[in-house]
């Protein structure tokens, strides 16, 4: 790949990244402008133990320099602490980690597959029943708060049918190991990555699906039935891999989203992941806990971002060459 | 559209700006004709126009004071429906009935509110940015990226909760989320527009840049505005119902999502209540889903590539 073009991207990448850095360090200021006030409103505290804690906080300095200071921690991975719990941001972020990546990257991935295989074959059957029963369903799925399926699928499955645990990453208090504590896992993930998965499947669908439309009318499509090979063959070999161009992008970019798309689902299900601990950080507020969390999602999602577009001129000469 | 029937003809009474009109009219009423044969969009139409009026009548058909716990003490909790109440009662003894009728009108609301800000936010800076190009044009588009790629729940959230609680917040917070979007599609059509023979004629007959922002350029990106915003409605519904859910809604207009966080917050899931959380979430999927297709179809009227895909 031209070497210009990935140089391009990455310093682009950088610098986005360097104005998140910066709106995140401003944003959260303007809220709290002195977190020792606000923490310790009404405790009567006496003059040195304000300056003691000022210092602490780091809240005394000017403001360019509080900055500076802010993105040399960042840098170093200290995020600060809880105002709820008075651990490590990033400890908090570390715990709740592993339990989303698992459960929105196995959603991500399984309605990326189912999505993409139900747009296919809508669009090859276009106008039939099937086509027009998937397009159906993707979009009411996709039109539904995920926190409302998440709720209906709760009381139908988990209260009403029993088939599911309501909520948590596993049995309380369990003390499994090896595979029997994974199959007690994966039984209090099913529920909400069904749910996800259904959430997320709509918009693979309907994109698949107008790719597809858009190849079959190509010329090379022509010839290729015009050779005489079969329809399947066609779509394998000719159809699929050019429509599928617009989906590893998608893909790519969805991936990003992976850490901060369940924040209303996990709470839901209890799920200890990201998104609950977004929740709990509302709570409160807890602010350096959300400042740290909203950092986090940003930075995923440029990555995100960098990878699709390296993905796509790697792909697709036309985009590293213009 | 013929291109005969836009000279004026010496003599007659037509000014300039009657043709010009007619001309929109005209082409509006094609528009309107391709909209009507649409299957889709005709329902979804249909069910707008059904929430729209209901939104309206919500006063005539039930008052204000269903929606107080204290008002609502004489009611039995957590009753199913039945003739006295048709959607039964909430935990408080409320009437879900009323809930859901005034939901839809602080949904609509918001939805329809914050979307004239993206679109006024969007085209602003769209045109501006194509219009006048150069330093500004990279800045504005630099802008955009940025806010293009801070992921929007979480951005939105955390604006939510440092303004607080009302319904004013949420749609600002909405609308100065998502108007990149907006933003990148206007300024594509006003570069393509400025490159026409009928902006570079005005240009050479020395017409101000005012006049032809106003009589060229906001005419012809006016209609692909239109379609995005009946696609931009539906994401700010639900994004209000999605903070409202977080418990960030405004609880004096509460909307059909601020009702599903107290029907989850009130233990509706376990005491099986489907009356109280299925009506607003059934609200919101016919709202979100009407407008999609309503969007959707004036896209593919106005963009006859995407034709092909139906």
């Amino acid at each position: 790949m031209n070497p210009r073009f990935v140089v391009a991207k990455v310093t682009g990448a950088i610098g986005t990244l360097a104005f998140v850095l910066a709106f995140n360090f401003f944003l959260f200021r303007v809220v709290d402008d002195n977190p020792v006030d606000n923490l310790f409103r009404g405790r009567n505290l006496s003059p040195t133990q304000i300056a003691s804690l000022e210092e602490r906080f780091g809240v005394g300095d000017p403001l360019a320099l509080q900055f500076v200071k802010y993105v040399r921690q960042t840098l170093q991975g200290d995020l600060g602490l809880s105002i709820k719990s008075s651990r490590p941001v990033s400890d908090v972020i570390m715990d709740s980690l592993w339990p989303t990546v698992w459960l929105v990257g196995t959603a991500t991935a399984l309605s990326m597959v189912i999505g993409t295989l139900l747009g296919i074959h809508a669009a090859w059957k276009r106008g039939t029943v099937t086509d027009s029963s998937a397009t159906a369903f993707s979009m009411i799925t996709y039109s539904m708060p995920d926190f409302w399926m998440a709720m209906v699928l709760l009381a139908a499955f988990a209260i009403n049918l029993r088939w599911f645990p309501t909520g948590g990453f596993e049995d309380a208090g369990s003390t499994a190991t090896g595979l029997s504590a994974f199959l007690d896992q994966a039984h209090h993930m099913a529920l909400p990555a069904i749910t996800l998965t259904l959430g997320y499947i709509g918009e693979y669908m309907i994109l698949m699906r107008a790719s597809m439309l858009d190849t079959v009318s190509e010329d090379y499509l022509q010839l290729a039935r015009a050779k005489g090979l079969r329809d399947t063959e066609v779509r394998r070999r000719h159809a699929v891999p050019n429509a599928l161009l617009p989906l590893v992008s998608l893909s790519a970019l969805n991936f990003g989203y992976v850490l901060s798309g369940a924040i209303a689902v996990e709470a839901i299900y209890s799920w200890p992941g990201l998104g609950r601990a977004t929740f709990n950080a509302l709570e409160g507020p807890d602010f350096p806990v959300l400042q740290g969390l909203f950092l986090l999602f940003s930075a995923s999602v440029i990555v995100a971002n960098l990878l699709a577009d390296l993905l796509n001129g790697y792909l697709d000469p036309r985009v590293r060459l213009s | 559209m013929s291109e005969l029937s836009d000279v004026v003809v010496p003599g007659s009474a037509q000014s300039p700006r009657s043709v010009a009109w007619a001309r929109r009219r005209r082409a509006a009423g094609e528009v309107w004709a391709a909209f009507r044969r649409h299957r889709q969009a005709m329902a979804g139409l249909i069910i707008l126009l059904a929430v729209t009026v209901m939104a309206l009548v919500t006063p005539l058909l039930a008052d204000r004071t269903g929606l107080s716990a204290v008002d609502s003490l004489d009611n039995p909790v957590w009753a199913s429906p039945s003739g006295d109440f048709f959607l039964g009662t909430d935990n408080l003894g409320r009437s879900v009935a009323v809930q859901f009728l005034y939901g839809s009108r602080t949904s609509l609301l918001v939805g329809v509110a914050a979307t004239m800000l993206i679109v006024v936010i969007g085209s602003l800076v769209g045109v501006i940015a194509g219009f006048i190009g150069g330093w500004v044009d990279s800045i504005l588009m630099r802008l955009s990226d940025w806010f293009l790629v801070i992921p929007f729940l979480p951005l939105a959230i955390v604006l939510a909760r440092i303004l607080g609680p009302s319904i004013w917040n949420i749609i600002f917070v909405i609308g100065v989320t998502s108007w990149p979007y907006v933003a990148r599609i206007t300024r594509a059509q006003v570069l393509s527009l400025r490159q026409r023979l009928f902006v570079e004629r005005a240009r050479a007959l020395g017409a101000s840049r005012r006049h032809i922002v106003r009589q060229h350029i906001l005419p012809n990106v006016a209609p692909l505005i239109l379609a995005n915003a009946t696609l931009a409605v539906p994401i700010a519904i639900l994004t209000e119902t999605t903070l409202a859910f977080l418990g960030l809604g405004d609880s004096r207009n509460p909307s059909w999502g601020k009702s599903l966080e107290e029907a989850y917050t009130a233990g509706a899931i376990t005491r099986n209540a489907w009356w109280y959380y299925l009506p607003a979430g059934i609200g919101i999927i016919a709202v979100v889903l009407a407008f999609t297709m309503c969007g959707r179809a004036l896209e593919e009227i106005l963009d006859p590539r995407l034709r092909e895909r139906r």
